[in-house]
């Protein structure tokens, strides 16, 4: 049996799933359903120091696909806006409900020592399992000198970690960190420097979402004005990947603990996240779009996962991918794919060939078929085994990229014959 | 029962499997049925509302969310107008209205009528990838239909410019949909054109022979009176070939002819009783039907026996039935397969409770001076031969509805060469008489669908603006 038990960073936890700090973890009774459908923790909206922050409406606009699905959310909401003290008393009362369960208090306060230690103090009074700072919000927050004005300087995330860990002890605290950088690593690296066990990635992404083209105004709108907000959900999921695997496989960042966010939505995007090095995942758009009770299938199928492959625990397939993750360079340029489409499961929509007429390598033929069909047929001479075509067709498995055997021995670009800068032979 | 579209989604589900949107908007609503009372003024005008409520916007941009946009794509080679309908419904999805309007009524000026009345289970959506992949074809009809009521309840410009005036006149005979195609295309091309229309109003079949609840809320007027917004075109109403308009005068006072005249005579099945009263041709009480201000006022039979296996049959058997006809059957001396009523029409008959029976003709109508009842025997194939198999049964008919196709009225074309009883054309649909060309159900292809008459009449015009022009 799979036991989805794990340990991030030292924080104990039944399930790797948690709620990510935002309106899902904004007050008691939220955080009492969260728990009472499943999740493993949760990291509580932002809390500052008092006066509370105001916040604006409307707060969220989206980014959709073509059947009106949502695939990303920007907000302009703020950290919590209800008193420092309220927050406290429910995270205590609910530690005490909740023994099993995970609380982490994020927190966020000016770039002074004082302020950072006396909030981390209170915060860790009410029995938190963690820490976690938030120096990554894109919006507002940023622009009064915190969030990612602080998350975009090494030397300040060095800082207010060290501060707050100071504070800790042996409480575990973890740097969220902003996606809104040229190089994830560097702020990690200053995290760990700083004395952080962890850190949790990426907040959102920096965006406009969409402009409102009768009002000429960004989306959403305050008044009839827009401003820059935070992106989220399963279109950042692939920026988030690839920081998480830049951040396990840096030698000098590799020891932290990384706890993922980044638009998971299933069992299958948390598992991509652990393969690629997390030890534990934070979800928010797919609970604040579906409702807490997503976290019913992320368990069963992560579970399910686990078993069909004989992982015991998450740990057993922790990085797993990361043996396979390389650099460009390090990629065999002899190894070649032609696409084979399967004639009996093709259903003629030509999608394939405009795909790779227009915006490829020019490979699939049409030909004629038996009564007035068409046939799409790969021309192996011009396929370059790119992937497009069985990317846009719409029939699963129509599509099949066969290796060539071409006997040829693994060599990658340092070492090319056509490289005028080899390395050896 | 309310016609709310709430309810309309909760109600049984309908005899053919897995509904899709439209089927379960048009399958949704069940008819009131005569108990043998009758039916109210308010049952019968709910009878013959729009039968299928046009999709609203989230309704057709999920719709166009399931088209695959297709390259070259099959629908747009089953379609006989060829709309380039991966583009249209692309446009619904970016929301382009008017530009997705645009696509279709630059191919298919009538594409309203074609949205709502096309038998698109055999053309557009009979192609539709989708099938292959074991799905629900794409609601090409209801999309289009979405697109191009959009842009007429707007309003404003017509969407189409003419080009420079040639100072010409066309000269055309018909304002069905044909007719009013060829106007518009030369219209279009710089020409006048001038319609005589044999009726009082405009449309042909669109007006007179389609059912009531296809073209639901006068559409068929709407949607001229929105092609004459082209201008340059001029109907002349009560003016028939033959009768106050002559070919040879037209010939003199236009610089090219379209006919686009119909097939206006009836067949006759030349049987014992047909001249009683009580039967009628079936296209003739559709056209009453269509006209009638209140139609709770037209009269029906109780027994009502329809002959004939196409889809003016299935309209006059579906209409009787929701006028409050107590029974109402469909005779067809063939089997089922061989009805050129599609499928989808077949079902439709049948989910109104009419009884289609197969395998029988008609021998001859009984009663004194008003029907009483039909007579028809039993019938096989032979041999690959229709034959009676000896044996009759007779049914109760107070009422019957001969729908068994017409023919041209040949002797108004005497002039011309006719092949198999129809005018024949050459490629570009011009007629034995030069500069008279010819489209619609009148020539030899015809096919007794407003989308193939709408292309004829524009590839003529295009065939006819060249002749104009010397080309």
């Amino acid at each position: 049996m799979a036991d989805l038990y794990c340990n991030i960073g030292g924080v104990e936890s039944p399930n790797p799933f948690w709620l990510a700090s935002a309106p899902p973890t904004d007050k008691y009774v939220n955080v009492k359903r969260a728990f009472d459908a499943g999740w493993g923790g949760a990291v509580w909206k932002t809390l500052g120091n008092d006066p509370p922050v105001v916040n604006a409406t409307s707060r969220y606009g989206v980014h959709r696909d073509q059947a009106r699905g949502i695939v990303g959310i920007n907000n302009i909401e703020l950290i919590s806006d209800r008193p420092l003290d309220q927050n406290l008393r429910e995270i205590e009362q609910l530690r005490r409900e909740y023994p099993d369960r995970v609380i982490i208090g994020s927190l966020m306060a000016p770039i002074e020592e004082d302020a950072w230690k006396g909030l981390a103090a209170k915060i860790l009074n009410t029995g938190v399992q963690g820490l976690e700072l938030n120096l990554g919000c894109p919006h507002g927050m940023c622009e009064r000198g915190m969030g990612s004005a602080v998350g975009q300087v090494p030397e300040m995330v060095e800082q207010t970690t060290r501060w707050v860990k100071t504070v800790a002890g042996r409480i575990p605290v973890f740097t969220k960190l902003t996606p809104n950088i040229t190089d994830i690593v560097v702020p990690a690296e200053a995290a760990r420097k700083g004395g952080a066990d962890g850190v949790a990635l990426i907040n959102t992404v920096n965006s406009i979402v969409s402009v409102d083209l009768d009002s000429m105004a960004p989306r959403p709108t305050v008044d009839g004005k827009g401003t820059h907000g935070g992106y989220c959900g399963t279109a950042v999921k692939p920026i988030a990947l690839n920081m998480v695997q830049a951040i396990a496989r840096d030698p000098e960042t590799a020891p932290l603990a990384i706890s993922a966010i980044g638009g998971i939505t299933t069992w299958r995007d948390a598992a991509e996240f652990i393969a690629l090095g997390a030890q534990g995942v934070q979800v928010c758009t797919a609970a604040m779009l579906y409702g807490f009770r997503i976290v019913d299938d992320m368990i069963a199928g992560l579970t399910n996962f686990m078993e069909e492959r004989q992982y015991r625990s998450i740990a057993d397939f922790r990085g797993r991918a990361l043996r396979n993750t390389v650099d460009w360079n390090d990629l065999n340029l002899n190894y070649d794919l032609k696409a084979l489409i399967h004639q009996d499961m093709c259903i003629e929509c030509g999608r394939c060939h405009i795909a790779c007429e227009d915006g490829a390598h020019q490979a699939i033929r049409i030909g004629a078929g038996p009564n007035g069909h068409r046939t799409f047929t790969v021309d192996n001479d011009e396929c370059v085994g790119c992937n497009l075509c069985l990317h846009v067709c719409p029939v699963e498995n129509c599509i099949e990229m066969k290796p060539v055997a071409n006997g040829l021995p693994s060599v990658s670009w340092p070492h090319h014959p056509l490289n005028p800068l080899r390395t050896g032979g | 029962m309310a016609r709310d579209g709430a309810l309309r989604l909760t109600v049984d589900s309908p005899t053919s499997s897995s509904p899709g949107l439209e089927q379960v908007n048009r399958m949704g609503f069940r008819p009131h049925v005569s108990n043998g009372a009758g039916l109210s003024r308010d049952q019968i005008e709910e009878n013959f509302a729009d039968l299928t409520p046009t999709l609203n916007h989230t309704q057709a941009h999920v719709e166009s969310a399931r088209c695959l946009y297709c390259y070259d794509a099959p629908c747009i080679k089953a379609c006989p107008t060829a709309i380039d309908i991966p583009t249209f419904i692309h446009q619904i999805r970016s929301e382009n209205l008017k530009g997705s309007a645009r696509t279709i009524l630059s191919a298919n000026i009538m594409g309203g009528t074609c949205g709502r009345a096309c038998p698109t289970e055999v053309l557009c959506e009979e192609a539709c990838v989708l099938n292959a992949r074991g799905e629900e074809p794409v609601k090409i009809g209801a999309l289009q239909r979405h697109a191009v009521e959009d842009l007429m309840a707007r309003g404003g410009s017509h969407p189409f410019t003419r080009a420079p005036l040639s100072g010409k006149t066309v000269g055309v005979i018909g304002a069905g949909p044909a007719g009013l195609s060829f106007a518009h295309r030369a219209a279009m091309l710089g020409h006048d054109a001038i319609v005589f229309e044999a009726r009082p109003k405009p449309g042909g079949l669109n007006e007179y022979g389609l059912a009531a609840y296809k073209m639901a809320n006068e559409f068929a007027q709407r949607e001229i009176d929105f092609l004459l917004g082209i201008g340059g075109i001029k109907i002349e109403y009560g003016k028939a070939l033959g009768r106050n308009v002559s070919l040879n005068e037209l010939k003199q006072r236009c610089a090219a002819v379209f006919i686009g005249a119909g097939i206006t005579a009836t067949n006759a099945l030349g049987i014992p009783g047909e001249n009683l009263s009580g039967v009628y041709d079936a296209l003739g009480f559709i056209e009453e039907l269509r006209q009638a201000k209140d139609k709770s006022l037209m009269r029906t039979g109780k027994n009502v026996v329809v002959i004939g296996g196409g889809n003016t049959a299935i309209d006059a058997a579906i209409q009787s039935k929701r006028l409050g006809a107590e029974n109402v059957t469909m005779m067809y001396r063939r089997g089922e397969t061989s009805m050129t009523a599609t499928a989808w029409e077949r079902d439709l008959a049948r989910t109104n409770e009419v009884v289609i029976r197969t395998w029988a003709m008609p021998v001859r109508f009984e009663g004194t001076a008003k029907v009483t009842g039909a007579v028809f025997e039993k019938a096989t194939m032979q041999n690959g031969k229709l034959t009676g198999t000896g044996e009759t049964f007779s049914i109760p008919a107070d009422m019957v509805l001969k729908a068994i196709g017409q023919k041209l009225n040949d002797a108004t074309f005497a002039e011309m060469k006719l092949v198999r009883g129809k005018i024949a054309v050459d490629e570009t649909f011009q007629t034995s008489v030069p500069g008279v060309f010819a489209g619609g159900d009148c020539i030899v292809s015809g096919e007794d669908l407003t989308v193939q008459a709408v292309e004829d009449g524009k590839r003529a015009a295009i065939a006819a603006d060249r002749y104009v022009r010397g080309a």
